[in-house]
């Protein structure tokens, strides 16, 4: 133990050496919490419209504004034909157009069906989705309007006869910075647990100091743990400033326990930093080992943890990819801490999970250098 | 011209000290690009509910039955009091809670408005509100079918419920496929990983390792030892665009409807400037370790978050937007989308294609005199 902790010192002397590195890892995760976190945002809001009215009664005016007075919707331009909206739409100008056709009012008022067109820009598959609901949803009520109710039916024309009552728990408000929060951890988490142990090993081997480790009475054990200890500990240090940073900044609710927190965060890094260990005895160059950790830990953290992207949407098969991904398990973890404030009972599998990955990974690393050590 | 091509071929003899770089740099992608093709989708599908019913009548269970129809939802369990559904949020096994209130048969068949309720869980905001626009719509849709049957039966039949017709469409992208829009995104994302990351170490290797001192000492000129450096590793990011780009038309079946060979040259564009941008980490940086923590954390990072890739640009705070025009990525992201799933060309495409020109320009000039004052 005594080895490794001289090993751990030798490795932080070097980290302090390289100040812009350390500086790097220390601050720039809140910094990019501090952005990240007011920047992006899935809510659609503004969404730019043209509108071609060709009816100009009070009936098309007053569709026009119930789009307007939703408050999803600004109106960009008024055109006249379908042309001027395919333009702006291939431009990018607007997102959406509303096509009121002829006589409109003196369809609905005769009591026919009328349809009104709405195109939607799909480039962004995402935010089509959610203009589509919201139109659909302002053409319905708007449509009630002009049903006259039987008289077997109470409702009047100001409700619907099925209304929704929704209630958001954990994060009433669906701010985006709230579940980015937890999913920011995880990646700045792994990104530089991962890459910068690898490339501490890789470095000594390229350098060629690694056969004078190897010469020196040390075991592979020592070794790995003087390794891993200053990076373990940045990267526990810069997770829980942005916890602390996104208390402050955004009022994250920390509703679990911090003991808790630490428990998963250790197991994590563990597990994070015995894939870097692993890249780095496969490696033989940084070039390589970055390469190596950047499409092992970068990519798959931000697109197959259930971060961005879904984790119900994907096929089965990747689904089945997604279970090796520690950041899973870890962001289940997280947000059951932070947000719902729920207790070892609900998410322990998880723990566990991360527990069995740290342990592979660490064993097979170890594994691996012994083998080319002797 | 023969000591660039000596410098090439320099470079390429040590890219093989690590044989396990080839494979990386091309298969890699290939096998990223297959699984996050898949994995990358905003639709939102198979959402997990659980459902309160503590009506239990034929009209509830009618209800039911549209949420179990679309592959949007998933029923979980069914449920007959509010109280039960905590487990299921707390331990993420459902998002959604729908509940069905008692005498709700009742209500309906006496024309009372009724409310339902809906509970979600709001830790992944992005899904969570989809899903409740879905499910919304859902019962939008059903209460006036409802409605419109009662109509029918009243006005004895036939006739056609007046109102409007809502007739949404979707242009480029009909069925709302987001891998249509992502997989143009992935495209960029993994040649700015490969091409980026290979030149930030370049010439912070050669430092050191301290050969840079050797070179500096031969009759090689810094212009000519950075387009030896650089040509290999765009050689590789070409290949690698190409190979991309066939997995993308051919597998996964992205209709390409603008033209190959704008796309093609705007991919060199594209090219030049992650090339500049990994050359000008490296002449910034002391040691390899500090080429790629500054590449990862200063460049890629934002540029996957503000280009507007993943997270629309307009949905940004407006103080943030300006930010996003410093970003090459936004520039090629849009250039893609446009000739992907517009099929549009230079001629509204033109400013994206000047910013991601100048930015490719303006990052080498820089790379290159900074090269300069380093090597002198």
């Amino acid at each position: 133990m005594r080895k490794a902790i001289a090993v751990g010192r030798k490795e932080f002397r070097q980290i302090l050496r390289d100040r812009l590195s350390l500086l790097i890892l220390m601050f720039v995760p809140a910094f990019f919490l501090l952005l990240y976190g007011y920047a992006l945002n899935f809510d659609v809001q503004h969404i730019r419209l043209a509108v071609e009215d060709n009816d100009r009664t009070s009936a098309s005016r007053q569709l026009i504004s119930a789009f307007v007075n939703s408050g999803y919707f600004d109106l960009a331009a008024y055109v006249t034909d379908d042309r001027d909206y395919e333009r702006l739409i291939d431009q990018g100008d607007i997102r959406a157009a509303l096509v009121i056709p002829p006589r409109l009012q003196e369809r609905l008022i005769a009591g026919q069906r009328v349809p009104v067109q709405v195109i939607v820009n799909g480039d962004n598959a995402n935010t089509a989705a959610t203009v589509m609901g919201y139109a659909l949803s302002i053409l319905r009520t708007s449509s009630t309007e002009y049903q006259v109710q039987p008289v077997s039916l109470e409702t009047t024309s100001s409700g619907p006869l099925i209304s929704v009552e929704a209630r958001v728990w954990y994060n009433p408000e669906l701010r985006s910075a709230l579940f980015l929060v937890p999913g920011l951890i995880a990646y700045i988490g792994m990104i530089s647990a991962v890459i910068s142990t690898a490339l501490s090993v890789v470095r000594e081997k390229e350098r060629g100091t690694m056969e004078q480790v190897r010469m020196a009475p040390l075991s592979t054990f020592a070794y790995i743990v003087g390794k891993t200890l200053p990076y373990f500990c940045i990267s526990m240090g810069s997770s829980i400033a942005i916890v602390l940073a996104s208390m402050v900044l955004f009022g994250l609710p920390m509703n679990g326990s911090w003991l808790l927190l630490i428990l998963s965060l250790s197991l994590y890094l563990a597990g994070a930093l015995g894939l870097g260990l692993m890249i780095s005895t496969i490696a033989e160059s940084q070039q390589a080992a970055f390469q190596m950790a950047l499409l092992a830990s970068f990519l798959p953290t931000m697109m197959l943890s259930g971060f961005v992207f879904p984790i119900a949407s994907m096929p089965a098969a990747i689904r089945a990819v997604t279970y090796i991904v520690p950041a899973r398990y870890f962001l289940v973890a997280l947000r059951s801490i932070v947000l719902k404030g729920a207790g070892l009972p609900v998410f322990w599998p998880q723990l566990v999970a991360l527990a069995v990955y740290a342990a592979l990974m660490l064993t097979m690393a170890s594994r691996r250098l012994h083998r080319q050590w002797t | 011209m023969r000591r660039v091509i000596y410098m090439m071929w320099k470079e390429v003899l040590e890219l093989r000290q690590d044989p396990r770089i080839f494979s990386i740099v091309f298969i890699a992608p290939i096998l990223q690009l297959t699984i996050l093709g898949y994995a990358a989708t905003t639709d939102v599908r198979n959402v997990p509910v659980v459902i309160v019913d503590a009506d239990r009548s034929a009209a509830s269970q009618a209800l039911i039955s549209r949420f179990s129809a679309v592959s949007t939802f998933s029923i979980i369990d069914i449920v007959s009091s509010i109280d039960e559904v905590d487990p299921y949020l707390e331990g993420g096994r459902a998002w959604m809670a729908l509940a069905i209130p008692p005498r709700y048969a009742e209500n309906l068949a006496m024309g009372r408005p009724t409310s339902l309720q809906i509970v979600a869980d709001g830790s992944d905001a992005s899904s969570t509100n989809i899903a409740m626009g879905y499910a919304s719509n859902l019962i939008a849709g059903f209460a006036q079918e409802i409605v419109e049957q009662k109509m029918r039966s009243s006005a004895g039949g036939g006739s056609a419920v007046p109102g409007i017709e809502p007739r949404v469409r979707i242009w480029f992208n009909p069925t709302i496929e987001s891998r249509y829009f992502m997989l143009p995104g992935i495209f960029a994302l993994l040649l700015l990983v490969v091409t980026s990351n290979l030149s930030s170490m370049a010439i912070v290797r050669e430092r050191e390792v301290g050969t840079l001192e050797q070179l500096n000492v031969t009759p090689l000129g810094r212009l000519q030892l950075i387009v030896g450096k650089l040509i290999p590793y765009g050689a590789i990011g070409l290949i690698d665009a190409t190979i991309v780009l066939v997995v993308i038309v051919f597998w996964f079946e992205v209709p390409l409807r603008g033209s190959f060979f704008l796309l093609v040259a705007m991919s060199w564009v594209y090219l030049l400037t992650t090339l500049g941008l990994g050359l000008f980490v490296s002449t910034i940086s002391r040691t390899q370790q500090q080429a790629m923590m500054t590449s990862t954390f200063f460049f890629m990072t934002p540029m996957l978050y503000l280009s507007g890739f993943i997270f629309p640009i307009e949905n940004m705070p407006a103080a943030i937007q300006p930010l996003t025009y410093l970003i090459p990525l936004r520039y090629f992201v849009i250039i893609l989308r446009g000739i992907f799933l517009k099929g549009i060309g230079l001629e509204t495409l033109w400013p994206q294609a000047l910013g991601l020109l100048s930015w490719g320009v303006v990052i080498l000039t820089l790379a290159v005199l900074r090269s300069s004052k380093r090597l002198a």
